[in-house]
């Protein structure tokens, strides 16, 4: 038994990732619950509009921070303010009444809002967007994100090691295939597929959980192409450092994992300290998250959602020249390539390379 | 059409891996590449394949699409079919379908796997993948066929059709270059590259190395006393330069040359006689 353990020990002591992975897990999953897993939403930000917004606003009590007050506003610039995603919550303090909107795609920061309503025994509260406020409504636009995530990601990253696995890739590489070919030849499939995986969430949650989708199909499917070419870069990258499967999935699972908790899918991002709230940004998902719950429950069109879209687009140009760059290192190493450059390797007059 | 490399070295990691290796190889000709494990007959062939730049030296090969090669792992998809593995390839090589489609029903009747047109590539025997390895590599017809170890623990059967595979092809004109450790195997090429740690032991027509060994080489049932003793199944030889002393002279082949060779070069002697570079 003795020898056993010591060959164990001498085998995950060479298997650096496993050994990274064994001890930055229990240390990332700390930081995450002990910063991050929060459901309490300590601070609201609210707009106040209508003709007594001075007056009603120095009235509000905690959690809720007064952002902005606009005695010119209406209700409907309130609504407006609500779909564009500017505040979660608008005060509108009309002549006659008073009456308190909540955004319902923010689900955990619309509850907080709705009990310290309740407790200052406020006027008439309206929920828009997601009025049961139901769990599933916010929810289903997230998971659409995270199956993206997972397709992308995981799924990609398996199918491109596989190929260095079996000595298929190095085939590759000396076929007359441009690393630009090889790399789209070998995301497409996943692309459609994980389209079509889109297509089957978003229609189940529409018609079997009831989710509303306001807003246009066209805007969601433009969110979703820019973040399933972040997802299938990074899963190709993972692949180019991998030397198998399971190298790839543990990678895989390193970077799943954070996004799922850090962007905002599960716990508000309101809730988490600033630094946490940072790691979040870097995240595609925090982004999609944005764009799905957006386009779905509230209807935001494009121009309301340009940040997350330029966020996206900025990440997705970033992770799929890097995991080019990254495969085309591998289908065409630096030295032959720097070698026919300098026409160390000779080409038969006449011939094409 | 002559191919090949031209005193070529490759450093990798502050180690010469390859050092001023030199092969040529014309259309319709054989070379065989001889060496043991990390001798560099797979970086030799990198090389040649364009995989590997040269650090030094000059690497003369077709165009990619000109090139076949035939990876040590045979490069077969497993979880295509044999059908689905050459089409694939013949596709990448830009060929029209119908005629890929010609091609690949006459290298699939060839290589005797017609039966096995419609089985996995994961499903195949080992010399059925490798000679399915030969195929694809040769689908579209190369000017240079590149074969790492092609018959590397293939039954004698496979490795039979496997050589019939590619005599025909330098019958068409093909020039190929494989890499083997398998000495009687080289003897079938036209000119033998002997590797040790990286540099060229010694090269030229398998008769003419063997013809080039000075000396004697004298056979004896028991283990002589003295240097270049090398043992050949149940019986020993030892090389004598000056043609002196007991045992039976014996007429040199291939392997005897290239063990030679070694222990010549591992005493530090000058292999100039021997050498015969092309």
């Amino acid at each position: 038994m003795w020898a056993m353990i010591v060959k164990e020990f001498r085998q995950m002591r060479r298997d650096r990732r496993t050994l990274a992975m064994m001890i930055v897990m229990p240390v990332l999953l700390l930081i995450v619950f002990g910063y991050a897993a929060s459901f309490d939403v300590t601070s609201i930000p609210v707009r106040v509009v209508g003709v007594h917004a001075a007056e009603v606003a120095g009235r509000l009590p905690a959690p809720f921070e007064v952002t902005a007050i606009a005695s010119a506003e209406d209700r409907s610039d309130a609504t407006r303010a609500l779909r564009d995603g500017v505040v979660p919550v608008v005060v509108v303090a009309d002549a006659d009444a008073v009456t308190v909107l909540l955004d319902g795609s923010e689900l955990f920061t619309a509850n907080a809002a709705r009990a310290a309503l309740a407790r200052a025994g406020a006027p008439q509260v309206e929920v828009l967007f997601n009025p049961d406020l139901r769990t599933s409504a916010v929810m289903v636009p997230g998971l659409a994100g995270m199956i993206l995530l997972f397709v992308g990601t995981v799924i990609t990253s398996l199918g491109v090691v596989r190929e260095r696995q079996t000595g298929t890739l190095e085939q590759l590489a000396v076929m007359p295939l441009r690393p630009r070919d090889v790399f789209l030849g070998k995301i497409a499939p996943y692309f459609l597929v994980a389209a079509l995986d889109l297509t089957v969430v978003v229609a189940a949650g529409t018609l079997l959980f009831g989710v509303p989708f306001h807003g246009s199909l066209l805007v969601l499917a433009l969110g979703a192409v820019l973040f399933l070419f972040v997802t299938l870069g990074t899963g190709v990258l993972i692949s180019s450092v991998s030397q198998n499967q399971g190298q790839a999935i543990q990678l895989a699972m390193m970077t799943l994992l954070p996004q799922v908790l850090l962007s905002g899918l599960i716990f508000p991002l309101r809730s988490m300290p600033l630094g946490v709230r940072w790691i979040g940004y870097l995240l595609p998902l925090t982004y999609f998250t944005q764009i799905s719950r957006g386009v779905m429950l509230r209807g935001a069109p494009l121009t309301t959602l340009w940040q997350p879209f330029l966020y996206l687009t900025l990440l997705g140009v970033a992770v799929v020249t890097f995991a080019m760059l990254r495969f085309r290192a591998f289908l065409a190493p630096q030295g032959a390539r720097r070698a026919r450059r300098r026409g160390v390797l000779a080409l038969a007059a006449g011939s094409k390379p | 059409m002559n191919w090949g490399l031209t005193s070529v070295s490759v450093v990798r990691g502050g180690g010469t891996i390859l050092e001023e290796a030199t092969l040529k190889v014309s259309a319709g000709e054989i070379v065989a590449v001889v060496g043991g494990d990390g001798s560099g007959k797979s970086t030799l062939l990198g090389v040649l394949v364009g995989r590997l730049g040269p650090s030094a030296g000059v690497a003369r090969t077709p165009a990619r699409s000109r090139i076949g090669f035939l990876p040590a792992s045979s490069g077969v998809y497993p979880d295509l079919t044999v059908l689905e593995n050459l089409r694939f390839a013949a596709a990448a090589y830009g060929m029209p379908p119908a005629l890929a489609a010609d091609r690949i029903w006459a290298l699939l009747d060839r290589t005797g796997l017609t039966p096995a047109a419609h089985r996995l590539g994961g499903r195949l025997s080992g010399g059925m993948r490798q000679k399915l390895g030969v195929a694809r590599a040769l689908v579209h017809e190369p000017d240079l066929l590149i074969l790492d170890e092609p018959t590397t623990g293939v039954d004698p059967v496979s490795r039979s059709d496997v050589w019939w595979l590619i005599t025909r092809e330098t019958a068409r004109g093909c020039a190929v270059v494989f890499s083997t450790t398998y000495l009687d195997e080289a003897e079938r090429a036209g000119h033998v590259v002997v590797l040790q740690a990286g540099r060229v032991l010694t090269q030229g027509p398998p008769d003419g190395i063997v013809a080039a060994i000075p000396g004697e080489v004298r056979l004896f049932p028991t283990r002589p006393v003295g240097p270049f003793v090398w043992r050949r199944g149940r019986s020993w030889r030892v090389w004598r330069e000056d043609g002196t002393g007991d045992g039976t002279v014996v007429r040199p082949d291939l392997q005897d040359a290239v063990v030679l060779a070694a222990l010549r070069r591992a005493a530090g002697e000058s292999l100039d006689r021997t050498e015969t570079p092309r």
